[in-house]
């Protein structure tokens, strides 16, 4: 084993034991606080089929268990599947400024979910409209970004980012026209859901978004080796050994899946996609063999504490967690970049 | 080994290979040389399988290549390209893992036996396991070079094909990348086909050369009877004297000037 698989098993172990911590934490916090170990006690009767060797307050129970932990499991799903979405977004178009919502997905949801709210639409389907429509224009989009970008049964990538700029700016423009129309009420909504907020989540939802994440996760990741190849170019990935077009349609298909379950349940949350790859590549390298792992898992920590700090700095007022993730993510990415000069040329 | 019989192709509606047919035995070291255009690379992408020809047909091992997976392909041949290109943040010992793609064996993190011994055997026969633990972005062009043949060789091929090996590269590393290939083919079986501008090197490591001219061969054969004077002046349009030199025991070229009869009439009128 050498220095760097050591490293790179250090760093996971901290992440999992990062990820418990903040869980915990984000628990407790909130408008009303809740103690640690009332935290650990839930979780234990939990554990134990409810038998409750444990005494637990009632209020406090169903603060923790219907209100918190859906919405920190919720943000821990999200920040793991925007994460890895990113990392291997990266990995496929070789750049450093690809993400997940790269190919225009962001703006599809975004105007599923303006016209679903605009419409009045919120209270059809059972409550879920809004995250219904924001997965079916992330995934319309994806699908005909795709097809655009076919020629003769392959997908050149450049043509794919091309496309997907230009549906994302068609899209924004219709979101930006049904703002201009709507209701003062109705353009508060869609502003805030545009923002993005775990702010209601409820354990349907997680059943929801949980299994799409968890499976497009496990594809991606599968997918290590030939992410790996591919980062010398697709001509040499064949070289290698990769069935190049196919790998290429597996990945799309799983990150747009993953994608499109995080901002149906979460709105358009930036940054983590983008930031946390480069900062665990910093860290631990670029091999997507760890890379792809240790991005989910902090992507997850990453934004569990942002929606921590998002329902608790504010006071009664909830930060919207899009501007979190961003004013606490850039500095610090910033203070990596710094510190790390002689690897921006990492591309 | 490898076999191209009739091979046309083209671009759209741009011809770049018109009839190109030779064959490469076990143990052989060819290069394949020609002026800018002469559509050496396209000719790589066939017979790597990369570019489908529009009429012809690569023969691998008695095999239609067309008929073979990428994986299939990749056991048997590998390709150190001329790419530049690195990725970011990987390890020396991450991108020659990757070689070991068609075997499976780069799937987990921790290699299996036969995986960590081809990859280790790789790595000392290029010398580049001095800098395993190092970035790839941080080695010279020389080293780096280095790295990509060890990944080639991780593939464990029969047949190794290589896309001008010495461009970009200063004299010692130009010698020592093509004596490694050339003691390669002696030494360990390998057959390879490379690609290469400098009739100088080729002419010292190759054991055969085919020589391209606007999408066809004009020659093929040994050193000898390849490196003619008509012959480069037919391809490359310059005036060349061929001699024996003793020193490195091989034929070498040397170019007088551009020849009257330029094959690129506009470019001589500019001169």
């Amino acid at each position: 084993m050498n220095a760097l698989s050591k490293r790179r098993s250090m760093v996971a172990a901290t992440f999992f034991v990062l990820l418990a911590l903040c869980c915990i934490v984000s628990v407790m916090s909130g408008p009303v606080f809740i103690h640690p170990f009332t935290v650990v006690r839930t979780f234990l009767n939990l554990l134990i089929q409810g038998a409750g060797p444990f005494k637990v307050e009632s209020a406090d129970q169903v603060i923790i268990l219907t209100i918190r932990l859906p919405r920190v499991c919720m943000a821990a799903l999200c920040g793991a599947g925007l994460a890895l979405c990113g990392a291997a977004m990266q990995g496929l178009f070789r750049n450093p400024m690809a993400e997940p919502y790269v190919l225009g997905m962001s703006s599809g949801a975004g105007a599923g979910a303006a016209m679903a709210i605009a419409l009045g639409a919120g209270s059809f389907l059972g409550g879920a409209a809004v995250p219904v429509c924001a997965f079916t224009g992330a995934a319309l989009t994806i699908f005909v970004v795709y097809s655009i970008a076919r020629t003769d049964g392959r997908v050149p990538a450049e043509t794919l980012l091309l496309a997907g700029i230009a549906a994302g700016f068609f899209l924004h423009a219709i979101v930006s026209f049904i703002k201009l129309c709507s209701s003062d009420e109705a353009l508060r909504d869609i502003v805030l859901w545009l923002m993005g907020s775990f702010t209601g989540t409820t354990w349907r939802g997680v059943a929801a978004a949980a299994p799409l994440i968890v499976a497009g996760g496990a594809v991606i990741m599968s997918l290590a080796p030939e992410i790996n190849a591919l980062q010398f170019g697709e001509e040499s990935a064949m070289h290698l050994g990769v069935e190049v077009e196919s790998v290429k349609r597996i990945l799309l298909a799983s990150s747009a899946l993953i994608t499109a379950a995080c901002v149906a349940s979460g709105g358009i949350i930036g940054f983590v996609g983008l930031v946390v790859p480069h900062v665990v590549r910093l860290t631990s390298g670029g091999d997507h063999r760890s890379l792809l792992g240790l991005s989910a898992l902090a992507g997850g920590v990453f934004l569990v504490c942002a929606d921590t700090v998002a329902r608790s700095a504010g006071g009664v007022m909830e930060l919207p967690v899009g501007i979190v993730t961003a004013a606490i993510g850039a500095p610090y990415f910033v203070y990596l970049l710094r510190r790390r000069k002689r690897a921006v040329s990492w591309w | 080994m490898i076999a191209l019989v009739r091979i046309y192709a083209s671009y759209g509606e741009r011809a770049v290979l018109g009839d190109v047919s030779f064959s490469v035995g076990t143990g052989e070291f060819v290069g394949i040389i020609g002026p800018n255009g002469a559509g050496k690379t396209t000719l790589l992408k066939i017979l790597t399988g990369v570019k489908k020809p529009s009429a012809g047909a690569v023969i691998v091992n008695g095999r239609d290549i067309a008929t073979m997976g990428r994986r299939e392909i990749a056991r048997m041949m590998a390709v150190v390209p001329q790419s530049s290109f690195v990725p970011p943040l990987f390890t020396v010992e991450d991108v020659v893992s990757t070689g070991r793609y068609a075997h499976g064996g780069a799937r987990r993190i921790t290699a299996s036996r036969d995986d960590s011994l081809a990859i280790e055997r790789a790595m000392l026969i290029t010398g580049s396991e001095k800098f395993r633990d190092r970035f790839v972005c941080e080695l010279s062009g020389g080293e780096r070079q280095g790295v990509l043949i060890a990944r080639a060789l991780a593939q464990q091929p029969s047949l190794l094909v290589l896309d001008e090996p010495t461009a970009n590269l200063d004299l010692r590393h130009q010698m020592s990348v093509l004596t490694l290939i050339g003691s390669l083919v002696r030494d360990h079986g390998l057959t390879a086909i490379m690609v290469i501008h400098d009739l100088n090197l080729a002419a010292r490591f190759c054991d055969r050369l085919v020589l391209m001219h606007d999408g066809v061969i004009i020659s093929r054969g040994s050193v000898e009877e390849v490196l003619t004077a008509e012959n480069i002046g037919a391809a490359y349009g310059v005036s060349a004297l061929v001699r024996h030199d003793d020193a490195v025991n091989a034929f070498q070229v040397a170019v007088t000037r551009i020849a009257d009869h330029a094959h690129n009439g506009q470019e001589s009128l500019e001169w």
